[in-house]
């Protein structure tokens, strides 16, 4: 029985939390962005990388993701890497399925939530 | 709900999404190997690292991966490219399985066959959920 203290279920929780945030920001930046193709075909790989790095939510969803990088290494330091990267990784897929739902109003029908259960369930048994 | 329908160019980007972050990983522990072992105490081995070309080539691939996934991210669902993305798990296990003779277990084979599964079930269906609230200039 692998030891699970408090400490790391809460690491753990920032960790789901910052790349499911992290993820719904950049998620929500491209959208606005618009289509990079389109606008590469436009104004050329500069004026892409320009319409990018200058979007807020790109810049607050990298920050997120960031947090939830210190937090993984915080978590190795009392857990070991085969507890903590499947528990976070397949918790992450469900929470993003939840959050592109109610916040980025993506149409997660029945299919999604399967793809969404399996590839969770995948990942863990495949990473531990 | 009107799917659209992704051109042939983008079907090809999801596939370098599917293998960009495993491939960079395998490259980078390729490389990593040939370095050795970095200690807290030769810190400074990580920037010798960077001129391995094993390394250099990781780092390549993983940029060009996250230049892909965000160009993904703004033609198509968060819900729809993030399942994509954990089939370079199965990747990564069957190159460990493939070219560094690793076993796999049962409950991975498992896991292998849940993860091809769910990603099918994304792929058969529409990209991008219509909303013209949010993009505004869809299409322009």
């Amino acid at each position: 029985m692998t030891h699970l203290s408090g400490s790391t279920v809460i690491t753990i929780v920032v960790m789901v939390l910052g790349a499911t945030v992290g993820e719904t920001l950049i998620s929500a930046a491209m959208t606005r962005v618009g289509d990079l193709d389109e606008i590469r075909a436009k104004s050329g790989l500069p004026g892409a990388i320009k319409a990018v790095v200058t979007s807020p939510f790109l810049i607050a969803g990298i920050a997120c993701m960031a947090i939830s990088f210190f937090s993984l290494l915080f978590a190795l330091s009392g857990a070991d890497l085969s507890l903590v990267a499947p528990a976070t990784n397949s918790l992450t897929f469900i929470a993003t399925a939840v959050a592109a739902k109610f916040f980025l109003k993506e149409n997660v029908d029945r299919r999604r939530w399967l793809a969404a259960l399996f590839v969770a369930a995948g990942v863990a048994l495949l990473t531990r | 709900m009107s799917s659209h329908r992704l051109k042939f160019s983008q079907y090809l980007m999801l596939v370098f999404i599917m293998l960009g972050a495993s491939i960079g990983d395998a490259l980078l522990s390729r490389g990593m190997k040939q370095v050795g072992p970095v200690s807290f105490a030769h810190m400074g081995l990580l920037l010798h690292a960077l001129l391995n070309p094993w390394v250099m080539g990781g780092i390549a691939v993983l940029i060009s991966f996250m230049g892909s996934y965000m160009t993904a991210l703004s033609w198509a669902d968060l819900t729809f490219v993030q399942p994509a993305t954990a089939f370079g798990n199965v990747v990564t296990a069957l190159i460990g399985r493939l070219w560094l003779h690793e076993a796999i277990t049962p409950m991975r084979w498992v896991g292998i066959a849940c993860i091809v599964i769910g990603v099918g079930f994304v792929a058969n269906g529409p990209s991008k959920t219509e909303q013209v609230a949010l993009t505004g200039g869809e299409g322009a």
